[in-house]
């Protein structure tokens, strides 16, 4: 399958006061054409500062190294300029906070219709309509009076279908999802998910979906990649990752999501705190947490490697691995 | 819309009234009046002075009876100047404050807004350096301070402006005292506008118009203004109040002939409805523009609107 | 569980670690604004100023051969002379000008701190209360901070100031009743989300009643606030102070502030340049010092990137 996205050795550093954070370090990564891969990982995992460095939205500290390369262009270090004729018309981008992501002053209309005029040269009362168009499709009861509105006067589940129709307008290759459900009530959630995966394959838009609940990634995913400490730890289809994770995190964050069809089984959540990135452990940044840690994960850290059946794990432990009940 | 502007216009009926209240109890209840001057007069002049001006009467009546008048637009004798009707006075001075003032506000109004707008996307760059420093500036010299300094480098020593006077329809007799006005009124706005547009810059919401590819001008122009213009524009109802204030200063020290100059003489004579007079028209006047302002505000927040 | 490496002897390092690493997050609200504030140059150099000028308008005095009601017969009108004593300079009437200048800063500064404190009081107790009350009460009590806020409420200090006689008592209380506004309205906020916390709901529960709920519990809550806003009220009350004494309203002959000083030196600062040169510059100085320090603590206080 056609490749749409390909991420290579890329990297995001923040400058603080006197020191530097690195909050991504070496990532990887490909995004074929119609796609979906998740990637999941704690907050403070790197897994947002990643793909606001793709989109160009770090903030003002933060600098991005490496590649990304979107055909044969490199989105990385591209002149803000340059990088307009490509945000919001290639590749876009949803928020996690659908009640602060809307310009309050504005009409959902304006917000709408000015993606077209921008990147498509519709003229206005074209763009209105076709933004119109886009609410129905995003499932917006009465999309005229809609667009009409204020984003206030609407409900957190409507503002982001509203999201969703503002960035799906231009058809985009590849859409970010920033924790798109995360702000909204469960049953909303289920719908969000469900618009999502209808959309994007009408559109035969890739789709990555940052998340850290897991619940999402198995209705909507293809492949899944880990994050942790700012790396990739493990990569694979979901069903892989899910039904035999080889990472020890990936195996916690597993048995850390509660399971409405098994509710006896017991939760067991992983011990301790994300890392600081300022003060990651020397070794294998998941060391201190890990109950299948050992001597070479203290003292070295292990590379993201290919196990085969086009897998990736970032861990030197080989053995079996039954959370919770390790002698 | 409509409803709430009609709102907003009665509400300011009372408050007006109040105002006006407030004023004349103020002054009454306070000791000393217009005739205590150096020489007692007496007593039966005095009788006929206060009869004359209807200080005899009880206060309660006194007050109706300057209200009713002042709903058909006469506020009173002046009790000092006696050939004139406080009205008269006014109409001589009202147009050239209300001349000075709002040049002086409309034009550091727009000065302070691109300043501060400007400060904010240059932020910690050179331009903002500069404007900071300036708007430092224009906060911290007192105007009476700032007037003395304009009055000496750019009348005296420089000899470019006229150092005070006025002669009608001359504009460089207007620069200096414009510009005394104008420093710390666009010094406060920019620093506004500056906080307001650095926080609205790092809004969920301007990130969701970056990354839809809008390109900063149309950032600037359409996402980031109208909300940071918000805190500014309430900010501007109290900003002519210090502006007025200012005035009074200004025509003061650049001789110039607004009712700024008849309201400091005034209350140093005691000229009860000299005083009256020209505080009530303050009073309408910063009225008013808080009405406009409130309406510009509903204009910029739809939320204000509705509610 | 043991793990395979003695899992939980790592942990315990680790937790150990975080514990000194995360010990900045654990230091109170207030060490951490001190330590923004330390960090702030402007800020910093700012509070050396201010004590500098404090001292000098409290201490100078008694190293000056001149008071500040002292005329020199030999000395009027005369520029900065070491030997005489008069180091920068005499005023029309043959008094020094340091001293003049001294004493000037010293009743703006007492001017300033008395109305900060009068505009305090006044503020924490009405926006207390109309916080406290909340419903009605507070509708009218607010309805009338916005009344009071369109007014232009100096021409209401001048005609205080006017009828009542030059009295410097009337005019620290004038001073201090214009600028409650904005305080009465930082209270009130504060203090609707304090009423809601649950001391006041205990206290309320073991009968207390409504004022010792707002000077016991309450208003102890609103020190950061009050403290931010009085700094930056104080740079506000010296201004206003020299505006008035500027306009001859202020304290009376041969006591003087740094506005009547300026007042005084502005008409003759071609001929006499030292009599506004001196007073305007610590004015200024005063005034930008303050400011900064202003800006400085509501930086620390409230750390977002201005």
């Amino acid at each position: 399958m056609k490749t749409v996205l390909s991420v290579e050795d890329m990297s995001v550093t923040f400058a603080l006061h006197q020191s530097e954070v690195h909050a991504v370090r070496e990532m990887n990564f490909s995004l074929s054409e119609g796609e979906t891969l998740a990637v999941v990982g704690e907050s403070g995992s790197g897994k947002s500062q990643a793909f606001l460095a793709i989109m160009g939205l770090l903030a003002k500290n933060g600098q991005a190294g490496g590649r990304a390369m979107m055909g044969d262009i490199n989105l990385i270090g591209m002149a803000p300029r340059q990088l307009d004729t490509h945000r919001g018309k290639d590749i876009a981008m949803i928020f996690q906070d659908p009640m602060t992501s809307l310009n309050p002053t504005l009409k959902v209309k304006t917000q709408l219709s000015e993606v077209l005029v921008k990147h498509r040269g519709f003229d206005q009362r074209k763009a209105t309509m076709a933004a119109v168009e886009m609410l129905e499709r995003v499932g917006i009861p009465e999309p005229v009076k809609r667009a009409n509105a204020y984003p206030h006067e609407l409900s957190g589940g409507m503002r982001q279908r509203v999201m969703i129709a503002m960035a799906l307008l231009c058809q985009p290759k590849i859409l970010i999802a920033d924790e798109p459900t995360t702000a909204l009530d469960v049953t909303v959630q289920a719908q969000m998910l469900d618009l999502f995966k209808t959309l994007t394959d009408d559109f035969g838009t890739s789709l990555v979906l940052i998340t850290h609940d897991l619940g999402v990634v198995a209705g909507v995913a293809d492949r899944m990649m880990v994050m942790y400490g700012g790396r990739a730890v493990e990569k694979g289809t979901v069903d892989d990752l899910f039904y035999d994770p080889r990472h020890p995190y990936t195996l916690g964050l597993l048995h850390s999501t509660p399971h409405i069809a098994h509710r006896t089984a017991r939760l067991d959540p992983i011990q301790g705190l994300p890392p600081s990135l300022e003060h990651l452990p020397k070794g294998c940044s998941f060391n201190p947490r890990c109950a299948f840690a050992f001597d070479r994960c203290l003292a070295e850290r292990p590379p993201l490697a290919d196990t085969g059946n086009g897998r990736e794990k970032a861990c030197f432990y080989e053995g079996p691995m039954a959370y919770g009940k390790v002698a | 819309m409509f409803g709430y502007v009609t709102r907003r216009v009665l509400s300011a009926i009372p408050i007006a009234l109040i105002a006006v209240t407030a004023c004349f109890f103020i002054l009454r209840l306070a000791p000393g009046g217009p005739f205590d001057g150096e020489r007692a007069l007496p007593p039966t002049t005095l009788a006929n002075l206060r009869a004359h001006y209807n200080l005899d009467l009880p206060l309660i009546q006194q007050y109706f009876i300057y209200v009713w008048r002042l709903l058909q637009g006469d506020f009173g004798p002046s009790m000092v100047y006696n050939d004139f009707t406080v009205a008269e006075m006014l109409w001589i001075g009202l147009p050239f404050t209300l001349m000075l003032g709002f040049s002086a506000f409309i034009i550091g109004t727009i000065v302070g807004l691109v300043a501060g707008a400007l400060s904010a996307v240059n932020q910690n760059k050179w331009p903002d350096y500069v404007l900071v420093l300036l708007v430092m500036i224009g906060l911290v010299v007192p105007n009476f301070l700032m007037a003395a300094i304009m009055q000496l480098v750019f009348g005296v020593y420089l000899d470019w402006f006229p150092a005070g006077g006025w002669q009608a329809g001359s504009i460089p007799h207007l620069v200096l005292p414009i510009t005394v006005l104008v420093l710390p009124h666009a010094g406060r706005t920019a620093r506004l506008m500056r906080g307001s547009m650095i926080e609205v810059l790092g809004t969920n919401y301007v990130r969701t118009a970056k990354s839809k590819g809008l390109g900063q001008r149309l950032i600037l122009a359409r996402h980031a203004i109208k909300p940071a213009l918000l805190p500014v524009v309430s900010y501007l109802g109290p900003g002519l109040s210090y502006l007025l204030t200012g005035s009074l200063v200004v025509e003061q020290v650049f001789a110039l002939p607004g009712i700024g100059k008849y309201f400091i003489s005034a209350a140093l004579n005691r000229d009860y409805g000299l005083v009256l007079g020209t505080t009530i028209l303050y009073m309408f006047i910063i009225l008013a523009v808080n009405l406009l302002v409130d309406i510009i505000y509903a204009w910029l927040d739809p939320k204000v609107r509705y509610s | 569980m043991a793990g395979i490496t003695g899992k939980d002897a790592v942990l315990t390092e680790y937790a150990q670690r975080l514990e000194t690493l995360d010990a900045p997050k654990g230091r109170s609200l207030t060490q951490d604004a001190v330590r923004r504030l330390a960090r702030n140059k402007a800020a910093v150099v700012s509070i050396f100023v201010v004590v500098f000028i404090i001292l000098f308008a409290f201490v100078g005095p008694y190293f000056l051969p001149w008071t500040y009601d002292k005329i020199d017969w030999t000395g009027i009108r005369k520029p900065p002379n070491f030997e005489a004593g008069h180091f920068v300079g005499t005023d029309q009437n043959g008094r020094d000008m340091l001293a003049r200048i001294m004493q000037g800063t010293q009743m703006s500064l007492i001017v300033a701190g008395v109305a900060t404190l009068v505009s305090v009081c006044i503020g924490i107790i009405y926006g207390a209360v109309a916080g406290y009350f909340g419903g009605k009460v507070d509708a009218v009590m607010m309805r009338f901070v916005d009344i009071m806020y369109a007014l232009p409420y100096i021409l209401f200090v001048i005609i205080l100031v006017v009828m009542f006689g030059r009295n410097p008592v009337l005019l620290f209380v004038g001073i201090g009743c214009l600028e409650w506004l904005t305080m009465a309205r930082i209270v009130r906020g504060q203090t609707l989300s304090i009423k809601e916390r649950e001391f006041v709901e205990a206290a309320k529960a073991g009968g207390a009643k409504p004022w010792t709920i707002i000077t016991r519990h309450i208003v102890p809550n609103l020190t950061g606030p009050v403290v931010i806003y009085s700094t930056l009220t104080i740079p506000e009350i010296i201004l206003t102070e020299s505006f008035l004494s500027y306009l001859g309203l202020g304290v009376q002959e041969p006591q003087t502030s740094l506005g009547t000083l300026i007042s005084f030196g502005s008409p003759v600062a071609e001929t006499l340049p030292w009599m506004l040169i001196g007073p305007a510059v610590v004015l200024v100085s005063l005034l930008l010092a303050l400011t900064y320090i202003g800006d400085g603590l509501r930086d620390a206080l409230d750390p977002k990137d201005r």
